[in-house]
Formats: structure tokens, C-alpha cells, sequence
């Protein structure tokens, strides 16, 4: 590869300038012409039987254009296995169960018809314990599944298991053995932007729906199944994409609101605007799910790894979203972080009346790292191994498989593990703390880094368009949502082209427009889309080549004789200025052709505009516009077995923090964070560290002070004076960034992944200097000054 | 109840009937459109829709709007020059990466603004603390921090030139 020019750079975002100036426009922005506001009743209750409703007084209350119930609309069903409904009839069971909305000619009067309509309930017993709702006896939270059948239990029909090797056998052999139970609350993703849709239809009952999603094209599928149970069937959606105010998993599904809107949207003719505020949005958008472990890992005499055994309870609350699937990606780390040769995973997912969980940044990898790292801390101790040492000893190497059939290419684990340690003072600092009550921990990070094929299909597509003053469109299937993907495209897809990057505009988040993609997530934006840049790059160059072995010749000597009738002094060469040129001979950079002979010659030189208007201006001419569908070299996970190599590659890292216990109050101060990450190849170096601080502040948060509190299902904390994500005084502690180049040959110019990876060990890595400074080791998140107290009470 | 307001708005003479109970962040983003002022929360814990009143950071989404009659209101609006130029602020919010998905960004603008009005060159302590009441969940505030800092240098660069 020759010389990068725009890659690994330190770029400005193309969209901040808009966004600085509080131009960008976000779905809170957006009015559309005649546009209605809808507003949803949720439920009174976690578990009750809906015995009326009445929504007479709503009706007559001037300015409301509609109430709709799931007694006077088409059922809707929604969700990963079709559980939950748009609209509940029959009964609710959960607190943000939608009973009834209305849609109003002013927001306010939405409000108050809200009120409006009355409910009457017959509680039922509910269960808000996953373990309770295991128990015989328990509550059905559902009495029938989807098809109709009859349910006995409470668990989530979606299984996951993974076997590998003999554990039993290896826990008799091993000499050193660390077990554990870790626990972490629901997270709720907290994004700046509240959620919410305009829905609208044109004449022919097509459906327009401006929406706040990581998924255009899945949810034009989803809404497209719910205008058929309309009685729409073959009519299309189109989705648009506003600017996101953050997403970090919220746009996974479809949502209970989007389809609100559609109904109401459909009932009154009119665009309909459903906008969550924020006590909404923490009561009825889907948090992250907790998790319940029981882990036990052991080692030789040497520290080599002998097994592994994890298993978990996720709480799925009410309804089962696409978050049902993240034990996928939790297997990741639990079958293959360190080189252990047998691993048993099991996880069950079970309703209970809570609120239902989705995935949330990092898809369970944080859940999964949380016991895992803890639990290396505990064997090291367990063996007198210094934490650092069993880490290193069991370290991932590159060109290695592992028992899932994870096919590691580049692995820069090593370099992530002693760039922590040096940079933290490690063998100085390590188990010297004590009388000062500081100490050092770290974790380790395992995640896909060329994006995971959980769908069928892992594509995305890319078109490339170029217009008479060699501008290039770039239109794309994926989604910016704050990361940083329209940088990291326009970056690589003028390096790839040979334009400069303000030459490169980029196209996102329109169904009707833009080619399909399967979806913003497993942190597989750049790296698919770039790789699909990559590709319609080399087609549209092929494409340039041959226009200009027609065009370039002809247009030097035309400028050259421009030049002679400006400057008669100036001596035209001797060339032949008929020679027809190989495609081949040609090189583009910089927005300019050249002969790769000659790249140095002044004179022969020509603009890629040039060539582009020669090839419109003229009979018979043609236009650039190319295309590419990537679809990376990864598998789906066997059904049965859990084998597969999910993702094209796979991301490393490591974090690590010094940190100062108060004794008295319990508080905990972080000195110094650090974080090494194999990267494969920095896109752009502001906004990979923009993802790896944001990361860290969530991890940071999830660690120390985030917790979505509930009592029997209801949300206790809906507003952030009681959740509590972090402050710029909060994150007020050096961090250091260490971005390791690995070069992954399936990465576009190498890059891999990097966008959930940032949270997924920061807080073991803080519990384990903890742990290093005052010795207790909390395993419930968060480490709150409380549990700390308590932990050192009962150590004296 | 409606009422009428006289303020000047970004350096402009402006008034507006006003239902009494809306609250400055309705009036600027229904009845001027500018909507550059975001509303994260509603309830004045995120500082999203911060803007100056007489050059004091205020929640404007808690900000009764009949308390500005007679006042001077800048939003993020009123930081653009002529000819869309940006203000020192956005520029290096722009430069060092102080933008992700933008939502805070024009509320830690006007905080910024507000500090660097008061404190020309602040230490690294007082941009967090003038911070303190701005969410990001994007950013982990490394780079906000680094733009504010650096904006604070330039714009003292300009006035000795």
C-alpha cells in the first residue's frame, strides 16, 4: 500500500460544523406540514388485567383528532419473537405497557386528553425477581406464546449454550480454582436526544416515517409486516434517519411509539409527531439487561487456564427485544478471552413483570467482562500470581482458534496488557498500596471487530457518484449517530478514490436513497462501510481510467494551448497528442490524473473534473456512478453447537486504573486511567479517541454511580439528578490513550471495530483497584461509596 | 393567560404574544424557530438548552419566559458571524473534537461562552466546574475540555494582534 494521505489523520467531523452551530437537524426539530402531536397512556400497573376502557372524554376534548386502543385498531405484533403488541389488549405486564394514545392538535392538548382516558385494572400478582419467576408457582407473565400454545414457565425461548472441552474432568485436575457470583443492574443508555418518529402516508398509502434507528432498512421490513396487518399490504415504508442525538443501542428495534404513530398517523390523515420527553424515555425505552453470574474459572501449578464455567440469568423483563440475543456476543469473551481449552456457558433469559431490556453499547460483552476479569483477579490470588502475570501467561495470540471456532487474525493482546502496565506503574505501583489505600486493576477486552454476523446477512452497501465538478457522493447504507462514521467514510473513501476528503460528501439514513445495510451496530459501521468504499472505488477508478485513455491527452493539449495564447513565450512539448493512452498507465490523486510514468511532469497533468465533464458534455457520453454490496467473511453461530467465527476479526485491549479509597466516606477517587487498544489501523485519530473516551465515561459510570432502580417494576430514578451518568468534574482524572496498529488484513487499510469496545472493561478494571487498594472486592455494580463501607466493615 | 414580551434577541429588538406559562426554551425554538437550543430533559438537569441572559448561563427550559421582558437573550444562533463565520468557540469545538453526536454541544457551547466571558484564560479545573451543569454522553468530555481551552488562547491571540 502506498503512503496514506488522509487516513490516520487527525480530520475535523464533517458534521460538526452544523452541529456547533445548532443547525443540525434532530427529530425534536422536525415539523412537517399539518403535523398532529401523539402522546401514549402507558399502564397503572406492572401485572393487571385491562377490564375497560374509556376514552369517551378524551374524544370530546377540542383540538384531539384521534384515540386509538388495541380494541379499536389492527393488532400490531412487534419484537424479536413477536411478544410484545403496538397497542395491549386483555392485560399489561409491565409499568410501560401502551394502553391508549391520542393524537392532538398541540402537544398540550395531547397531554391533558392523556388524562383523560380511563382505565380500570384487576391487579395480578406480579414477579420482578428472574430467580422468583423461575419457581414453580410463579406468575405466568405470559399464558401463551406467540402461536398460541400454551406456556408453563417463564423462560425465554431463546436458548444459549456453549460446551467446549470436558469441565468437570479439568476442575478435578486443576491446582488453583476461583469462583464467584457477579451482578450487574439495568443501564439505561442515557442518550442526549430522547427517542421518537414522525409517521405520515401519501396518497397511495405509502408510509414516510422520520425516525430515530440504527436499523433503516430492518425497520422498513418491520413496518412494512405492520402496514400488511393493517390491511396495507404490499405498500412500502420509507424511512429517514435524522440527525441522532446518540442512539448506543436504543435503534436496535423498532419501538411501541413508532408504531403508535403510524396507527395514529393512518386514523388521522395527518403526519403524526411522537416525541418522548425524558421521564418517558427512562420509563419506557428498553435499558440494558442485568445480569446474574455464577463463574468459576481455574489453572495448573503453572497459571495456565484448566476451564472455565459461567452461567447466567438475564432478566428480559415483559417483552423480548433483539436484546435477547446478546449471550452471543457475552460467549465471545467467555469462550476465547485467554487461551482455556474447556468452557461451559449457559444463560437463561426470563420474563418477569420489569421493564423489558434491548441491547445497549457493547451487546453483553460489559456484562460478560464485569465476572470474567473480576473473577481472573480472584484466581490470581487464588494461585500467588500477580494479576498482570496470569493474564500474560494466558494471553491471546494471533493466528489462533479458539474452542468456538473464533478464527483470531491480528491480536495485539500482549501489547495492550504491557502498555497498561507501563504506563500505570504497574510492578511498582501493584500491591504497594495499602497503608495509602491506592491501588492498580485492570481488565482485559475481547470483541468483534469485523462487525458479527448475527443476521444472515452481515452486508452493506455503498454507492459512489460523481458529479461534473469531481465531487463524490458517497451514499450509504449505515447510520451516524455521533460516532463518527461520516468522517471515517469520507476519509477512507477519498484515500481509496485519490479525491481529497472536502471533495467527499456523505449520504446516510434514507431507505428510498441509500443502498441497504443490515444495521449501525456490532460496532461494524466503519469498518463495513469503508470496505465497501474500498470496493466502489476501484470500480469508479477502472471507470476513470478509461475515460481518461480517451480525454487525457486531448485535454492536455488543450490546456497547454490555452497557455501558449496566454504566454506566447511558452514552448508546447513535441507529444503526440492523438495517442489514444492504457487505461492502465493512469494514476489519480488529489483530484488529479496523471501518467504513473510521469507522476512528477507538470504538463501532464489533468483534473478529474476535466475528464468528468468530457465524459457528460458530449454524444453517446457516459456518467460515474459505481456500486458495492460488502458482506464480511464471518458466520452465523451454529444453532445447536454455538460454533462459528462470528466476526472477520477481532478487537483486543486492555484498561487499567489507579485508584484512591477514602476509608471514611468509601468514596473512590480514579488517579490515573489507561487505555491500550488493538485498533488494526486509526481511521481518523480524533474520533477513535473521541469513541474511546466516551466509552470510557460510560464504563466509568457503569462502574461507580449507573443504576436504574426499580420497586416491583415501577422506575424510580427517571431524571438525571438520580441516575446518575457522569460530569465533566466527575471525569475529572488523566486518561491515556494507547491506539496499537496491527494491521488487520480484512480491515479496511487494516482498521478494525472500534466502537462499543471502549466501556468493556473499564469497570473491572476499576473493581480490581479496589480490590488492590483496601482489599474488599464489591461483584455488584455499581461500586457505590455504601457497598464499599459496608465491604470494609466486615473485613475488620 | 398570553402575554407580551420585549427583549432583544441575538442583538435584535424583537416581541411576541406569549402564553405566561411557556418557558424561554419554548418561546425561542416555537415562536422564533431557532432551534439550536435542544431540550434533553426538561427539567433543568443537563443544560442542553442553555443560553445567556444578559450574559448569564441559564436553563432555559426551566427559565420562565416572561422573566426575560426588557433583557438581552444569545442563543448558539447568535454566535455565527456574518457569512455563516463561526466563533472561536464553535470553531475549536470543531477542531478538537468537542462534537459527537452534537445534542449538548450548542448548551456546552453557551456555558463556554459564559465562562470565557468572565474567566479569559481558566485553568483546566474551572472549564470542568463551568461544565458541571452540561451532560455529554458522547464524549467523556476529554475533547470538549481540550476545545474549550484552546478556544480561550485563541480568542486572546485576537485581542493582542
Amino acid at each position: 500500500m502506498s503512503a496514506l494521505r488522509f487516513i490516520g489523520t487527525e480530520a475535523p467531523r464533517p458534521d460538526a460544523p452544523d452541529k456547533v452551530a445548532g443547525k443540525a437537524v434532530y427529530i425534536h426539530d422536525l415539523v412537517r406540514p399539518g403535523m398532529l402531536y401523539g402522546k401514549i397512556k402507558f399502564s397503572s400497573f406492572a401485572h393487571a388485567r385491562i377490564k375497560s376502557i374509556d376514552t369517551s372524554r378524551a374524544e370530546r376534548l377540542p383540538g384531539v383528532r384521534a384515540v386509538i386502543t388495541g380494541y379499536n385498531t389492527p393488532e400490531i405484533r412487534i419484537g424479536f419473537i413477536k411478544d410484545n403488541f403496538a397497542l395491549k389488549k386483555g392485560k399489561v405486564r409491565q409499568y410501560r405497557d401502551e394502553v391508549a394514545a391520542v393524537a392532538a392538535t398541540d402537544p398540550d392538548i395531547a397531554e391533558e386528553a392523556i388524562e383523560l382516558i380511563k382505565i380500570e385494572y384487576e391487579e395480578l400478582p406480579g414477579v420482578f425477581d428472574p430467580e422468583d419467576a423461575l419457581k414453580e408457582g410463579a406468575p405466568l407473565i405470559h399464558e401463551t406464546d406467540p402461536r398460541g400454545k400454551h406456556r408453563t414457565d417463564n423462560i425465554v425461548p431463546v436458548p444459549w449454550k456453549f460446551v467446549s472441552g470436558d469441565v468437570e474432568k479439568a476442575k478435578s485436575e486443576s491446582a488453583h480454582i476461583a469462583e464467584g457470583y457477579f451482578t450487574t443492574p439495568l443501564i439505561q443508555q442515557s442518550c442526549m436526544g430522547t427517542a421518537g418518529c414522525i409517521a405520515e402516508f401519501d396518497l397511495q398509502n405509502n408510509l414516510l416515517i422520520h425516525t430515530k434507528t440504527q436499523i433503516p432498512f430492518l425497520a422498513q421490513n418491520d413496518f412494512n409486516r405492520a402496514l400488511a396487518a393493517m390491511g396495507l399490504k404490499g405498500k412500502n415504508t420509507r424511512v429517514v434517519v435524522p440527525t441522532l442525538g446518540g442512539s448506543f443501542g436504543t435503534g436496535l428495534d423498532t419501538h411501541g411509539y413508532e408504531y403508535i404513530s403510524i396507527l395514529l398517523a393512518y386514523k388521522t390523515g395527518r403526519p403524526v409527531k411522537i416525541v418522548l420527553n425524558r421521564e418517558e424515555e427512562f420509563a419506557s425505552l428498553s435499558p440494558r439487561q442485568p445480569t446474574r453470574t455464577w463463574i468459576s474459572q481455574g489453572c495448573d501449578r503453572e497459571g495456565r487456564l484448566t476451564f472455565r464455567d459461567v452461567r447466567m440469568i438475564l432478566d428480559n423483563g415483559a417483552y423480548t427485544s433483539w436484546g435477547a440475543t446478546t449471550p452471543s456476543v457475552m460467549m465471545l469473551p467467555i469462550s476465547s478471552i485467554y487461551r482455556v481449552p474447556n468452557v461451559f456457558y449457559e444463560t437463561k433469559i426470563v420474563y418477569t413483570n420489569n421493564t423489558y431490556c434491548q441491547a445497549m453499547r457493547g451487546y453483553g460483552n460489559p456484562q460478560a467482562a464485569w465476572a470474567l476479569e473480576c473473577n481472573m483477579d480472584q484466581l490470581a490470588e487464588a494461585a500467588g500470581m500477580d494479576p498482570l502475570d496470569l493474564r500474560l501467561k494466558n494471553k491471546n495470540i494471533p493466528n489462533d482458534i479458539t474452542p468456538m471456532g473464533l478464527n483470531i487474525t491480528t491480536c495485539g493482546h500482549e501489547q495492550c496488557l504491557n502498555a497498561v502496565a507501563e504506563r500505570l506503574e504497574w510492578r511498582k505501583l501493584r500491591g504497594k498500596g495499602a497503608a495509602k489505600a491506592r491501588g492498580v486493576g485492570m481488565a482485559s477486552l475481547f470483541h468483534v471487530g469485523g462487525s458479527g454476523r448475527v443476521y444472515r446477512s452481515d452486508g452493506t452497501g455503498i454507492i459512489m457518484k460523481l458529479d461534473d465538478f469531481g465531487n463524490v457522493s458517497v451514499i450509504a447504507g449505515g447510520i451516524e449517530m455521533g460516532q463518527g462514521f461520516t468522517s471515517a467514510l469520507a476519509l477512507a473513501s477519498a484515500e481509496a478514490l485519490g479525491v481529497t476528503p472536502e471533495k467527499v460528501t456523505v449520504v446516510t439514513g434514507d431507505t428510498a436513497t441509500c443502498p441497504w445495510d443490515v444495521g449501525t451496530h456490532a460496532s461494524r459501521g466503519a469498518f463495513t462501510a469503508c470496505n465497501a468504499a474500498i470496493l466502489a472505488a476501484e470500480k469508479a477508478r477502472e471507470k476513470i481510467f478509461k475515460l481518461a485513455s480517451e480525454h487525457f491527452m486531448p485535454r492536455v493539449h488543450f490546456s497547454l494551448k490555452l497557455r501558449k495564447k496566454k504566454d506566447p513565450s511558452f514552448e508546447m512539448p513535441d507529444l503526440n497528442w492523438e495517442r489514444i493512452c492504457d487505461p492502465s498507465e493512469f494514476d489519480l490523486k488529489e483530484n488529479v490524473l496523471f501518467l504513473k510514468e510521469e507522476p512528477k511532469n507538470p504538463l501532464l497533468r489533468v483534473t478529474l473534473e476535466e475528464i468528468l465533464r468530457e465524459a457528460h458534455f458530449k454524444e453517446q457520453g457516459t456518467m460515474i456512478v459505481t456500486e458495492a454490496f460488502y458482506d464480511p467473511c464471518n458466520q452465523m453461530l451454529d444453532a445447536a453447537t454455538c460454533r462459528g467465527n462470528l466476526s472477520a476479526t477481532y478487537i483486543f485491549g486492555a484498561q487499567g486504573a489507579e485508584v484512591e479509597v477514602d476509608v471514611e466516606t468509601g468514596e473512590i477517587k480514579i488517579l490515573n486511567f489507561v487505555a491500550a487498544h488493538d485498533v488494526g489501523r486509526v481511521l481518523n485519530q480524533q474520533t477513535i479517541k473521541g469513541q474511546i473516551y466516551g466509552g470510557i465515561a460510560q464504563g466509568v459510570g457503569y462502574a461507580l454511580s449507573e443504576e436504574y432502580r426499580t420497586s416491583k417494576g415501577r422506575n424510580l430514578n427517571p431524571n438525571f439528578l438520580d441516575y446518575k451518568i457522569l460530569s465533566a468534574p466527575d471525569m475529572n482524572f488523566p486518561i491515556h490513550i494507547e491506539c496499537i496498529e496491527t494491521l488487520d488484513r480484512e480491515g479496511p487499510f487494516g482498521a478494525k471495530g472500534v466502537g462499543e469496545p471502549g466501556l468493556v472493561p473499564t469497570a473491572p478494571a476499576i473493581a480490581n483497584a479496589v480490590y488492590d487498594a483496601v482489599g474488599v472486592r464489591i461483584t455488584d455494580l455499581p461500586i457505590t461509596p455504601e457497598k464499599i463501607l459496608a465491604a470494609l466493615k466486615r473485613n475488620k | 393567560m398570553k402575554k407580551v414580551l420585549s427583549f432583544v434577541l441575538n442583538g435584535h429588538e424583537v416581541s411576541a404574544e406569549i402564553e405566561s406559562h411557556k418557558m424561554l426554551l419554548q418561546v425561542l425554538r416555537e415562536e422564533f424557530q431557532l432551534t439550536g437550543t435542544k431540550e434533553g430533559c426538561g427539567q433543568g438537569e443537563c443544560g442542553a438548552c442553555t443560553v445567556l441572559v444578559d450574559g448569564i448561563p441559564v436553563d432555559s427550559c426551566i427559565y420562565p419566559s416572561f422573566e426575560v421582558d426588557g433583557k438581552s437573550v444569545t442563543t448558539i444562533e447568535g454566535l455565527l458571524g456574518e457569512g455563516n463565520v463561526l466563533h472561536p468557540i464553535q470553531a475549536a469545538f470543531v477542531a478538537h473534537g468537542g462534537v459527537q453526536c452534537g445534542f449538548c454541544t450548542p448548551g456546552m457551547i453557551m456555558s463556554s461562552k459564559a465562562l470565557l466571558d468572565e474567566t479569559p484564560m481558566p485553568t483546566v479545573q474551572e472549564v470542568r466546574n463551568a461544565l458541571a451543569g452540561n451532560l455529554c454522553r458522547c464524549t467523556g468530555y476529554v475533547q470538549i475540555v481540550d476545545s474549550v481551552l484552546s478556544a480561550a488562547e485563541k480568542i486572546q491571540a485576537e485581542i493582542k494582534q
